[in-house]
């Protein structure tokens, strides 16, 4: 049934879809309106199971993992503040292997104080041990929670959905959403590790020797790799039920192309309208939209891009004294590609500013009259500054 | 004569721990867990208790059990509780165990939530007043006046109240315990036991090391802390009903104070202060048991 609902909206009936048995969570804008959709869903028995109201998002994720942990289907949201604050225990969710699921609606972090689209909160979870997903519309928020448990409960790993403040949490989009069977027939009871049996006790998280860890790591880390070929499956099975499929990464016209550019989430959409005017106008151009950043789709993006000669990187984000965070990730993944490109980082939307086609179509000449790419970011300064 | 005592009960806590000779905290996990039972699950964060649990691939706690991180102990043992709950295994009973670092402080936001929420759980701080597994240092439960290695002149703030602080709360059960008087320990775990929503327990924990006693001193020092009435034996029931459990000897603070290396620095005055301090603090007590009673 098609409803015409905000990007938050969006997932709460998501989670209410996949019969999420745990909620915890704590407010912070711009994701409250998850909370309090879900909580009109617990009222109406729309949402059956447990709903933890916490004092802090560190309690949230707290409660989450350990009820994952016992067995049920868990899930929290949160931005900014709130993922910074859960930091700690995002290590704890995935050094578990609890197939916890987030949705987490980017916003700038203070200080300044703001509550504008900006990717940096969750590119700074980047080494928790969580699979990211970056959605670029309402409708793939809404299908990415569902594969995220599908997923998650494959791998036990934990899963983080990553939708931007305002675009697509409080924007109003027609979303398609999922009768229940058959999300029902895609997403069975979880069916995980219950650690806590009274008939066999067990001591989860005891004190290892260095080696031990190191061991630890490495399942994680093999874990982390075998998740690339899960989501892609996932997502393949996802298509052939619903009818929509994102893949790892999406390109567009990349074949042809002198200048490919990479973008994420929202930026992507508008990416795609400036493409379309500049294709018109005979410019070579391409798209690539990168959907999973951990773990870092590097085969896909190599498959891609290893023989185009000029990228340039679009991003709302930035690792302050480096560059952009995709950007820096992209080199590192094109290390190893045969012949020389150029790669070129735009900081664009920086604080949830304005990403419109004119700057993109600025950003494209500026890249395609470039003959050597800077070691630093260029600043896409506009109004407002 | 022979007193027939039953079966006796299962011990949770094996042997084999980590625990310091005469450690005062495994002396009351293990009468805690006795008492417990084995059909139960526990959660531990960074503590003594943590270390006690054993080295992986070890374990020396009989029951399920979870170390999760400093501050959370009480919304870990409350998922883990929801979860169990919906998965039709409500009676089978959640207890965390932190320390008085991980209660008093770091962990005092996340156990009010999960005490103003009701969960369903039991939440034992260990006690040994002061940051311990770490090597001594000060914590808001160390008493006025103690050495501890970031106190080496002596702290200068009181013993926060938390006994005050969870009755606040209202939750159905709040209870001291002491390792010196364990038939009323185990009383106080199996009421606790049959009751529901959050029940939280105050056990007074003597540290060898921490607190400059000998191997075999731990009971004793817990023995003197209860006749000297520093540590009450008492509990609160949802918030307001007050029952002291045990009549104590009302021997002199300084009976408690003369046999640990952390108070050899005291000076008379010093020990005027706290025995003044511990006068009051019963007073206070009492004026709240005479509320709760109707006579």
């Amino acid at each position: 049934m098609k409803k015409f609902i905000s990007g938050n909206h969006a997932v709460a009936e998501a989670v209410r879809l996949c019969r999420t048995q745990f909620v915890a969570a704590y407010p912070i804008t711009p994701q409250t309106p998850i909370y309090e959709k879900l909580s009109e869903m617990e009222a109406s028995n729309e949402l059956k199971g447990s709903m933890m109201r916490t004092e802090s998002e560190h309690s949230a994720m707290a409660a989450c993992l350990s009820a994952s942990l016992t067995g049920v289907r868990a899930f929290t949201a949160t931005s900014s503040q709130g993922l910074a604050l859960m930091h700690e225990m995002l290590h704890f969710a995935s050094g578990c292997r609890t197939p916890v699921v987030m949705a987490c609606v980017n916003r700038t972090l203070a200080i300044p104080w703001a509550f504008w689209s900006d990717q940096t909160d969750s590119l700074a979870q980047r080494d928790t041990g969580w699979i990211q997903i970056y959605c670029e519309d309402n409708q793939e928020a809404l299908d990415s929670v569902i594969q995220a448990f599908r997923v998650a409960e494959s791998v036990l790993l934990p899963c983080m959905v990553v939708l931007e403040a305002h675009f697509i949490s409080h924007f109003m989009e027609p979303v398609e959403v999922p009768e229940q069977e058959l999300v029902d027939k895609f997403l069975p009871p979880p069916d995980i590790p219950k650690r806590f049996d009274v008939t066999h006790t067990g001591f989860v998280g005891p004190v290892v020797n260095q080696a031990q860890y190191r061991s630890f790591r490495h399942l994680s880390h093999q874990a982390m790799e075998y998740t690339l070929g899960v989501l892609e499956d996932v997502d393949r099975e996802f298509k052939g039920i619903f009818g929509r499929g994102y893949g790892l990464v999406e390109a567009e016209c990349v074949e042809d192309a002198d200048l490919v550019l990479v973008t994420t989430a929202t930026i992507t959409s508008t990416a795609r309208f400036s493409l379309a005017r500049l294709r018109k106008k005979g410019m070579k151009l391409g798209l690539v939209k990168i959907r999973v950043f951990r773990p870092f789709p590097t085969k896909a993006l190599r498959s891609l891009l290893d023989g185009v000669s000029k990228i340039a990187v679009i991003e709302r984000n930035i690792s302050l004294g480096q560059e952009g965070i995709f950007c820096t990730e992209l080199k590192a993944a094109l290390a190893n590609s045969p012949g020389n490109r150029l790669i070129q980082g735009y900081l664009a939307g920086i604080g949830g500013t304005d990403v419109d086609p004119d700057l993109i179509e600025r950003i494209v000449m500026d890249a395609l009259a470039r003959e050597e790419a800077t070691d630093g970011p260029i600043w896409m300064m506009g109004e407002g500054t | 004569m022979i007193v027939d005592r039953g079966p006796h009960p299962e011990e949770i806590l094996r042997s084999g721990h980590t625990a310091c000779p005469g450690c005062g905290v495994a002396l009351g996990m293990r009468m805690v867990l006795r008492a417990l039972g084995n059909r139960a699950v526990l959660v531990v964060v960074p503590s003594c208790v943590a270390v006690i649990s054993g080295p992986f691939p070890h374990a020396a706690i009989g029951v399920p059990m979870f170390h999760s991180a400093f501050e959370i102990a009480a919304p870990t043992a409350a998922g883990i509780s929801r979860a169990l709950a919906l998965q039709g295994q409500e009676d089978i009973p959640v207890l965390a165990f932190a320390g008085d670092g991980g209660t008093f402080d770091i962990g005092l936001q996340s156990l009010s939530g999960a005490a103003d929420r009701n969960e369903n759980i039991i939440y034992v701080c260990m006690d040994n007043e002061g940051y311990m597994n770490t090597g001594i240092q000060v914590s808001s439960a160390t008493p006025q006046f103690t050495w501890t290695g970031t106190t080496p002149t002596g702290n200068t703030r009181r013993k926060k109240q938390i006994m005050e602080i969870m009755a606040a709360h209202r939750i159905p059960y709040a209870a001291t315990a002491s390792i010196a008087f364990p038939e009323d320990l185990a009383n106080k775990v199996q009421k606790a036991k049959k009751m529901r929503g959050t029940r939280f327990l105050h056990l007074l924990s003597p540290c060898i090391t921490g607190w400059r006693i000998a191997e075999d001193m731990a009971v004793k020092v817990a023995k003197l802390s209860v006749e000297t009435k520093i540590f009450p034996l008492y509990e609160i029931e949802y918030g307001v009903k007050y029952t002291v459990n045990y009549n104590p000897q009302n021997l002199p603070v300084d009976r408690y104070l003369e046999v640990q290396g952390r108070y050899r620095h005291l000076t008379t005055d010093n020990k005027m202060t706290i025995q003044a301090e511990v006068d009051r603090n019963w007073e206070d007590l009492m004026n709240r048991v005479a509320r709760t009673s109707p006579d």
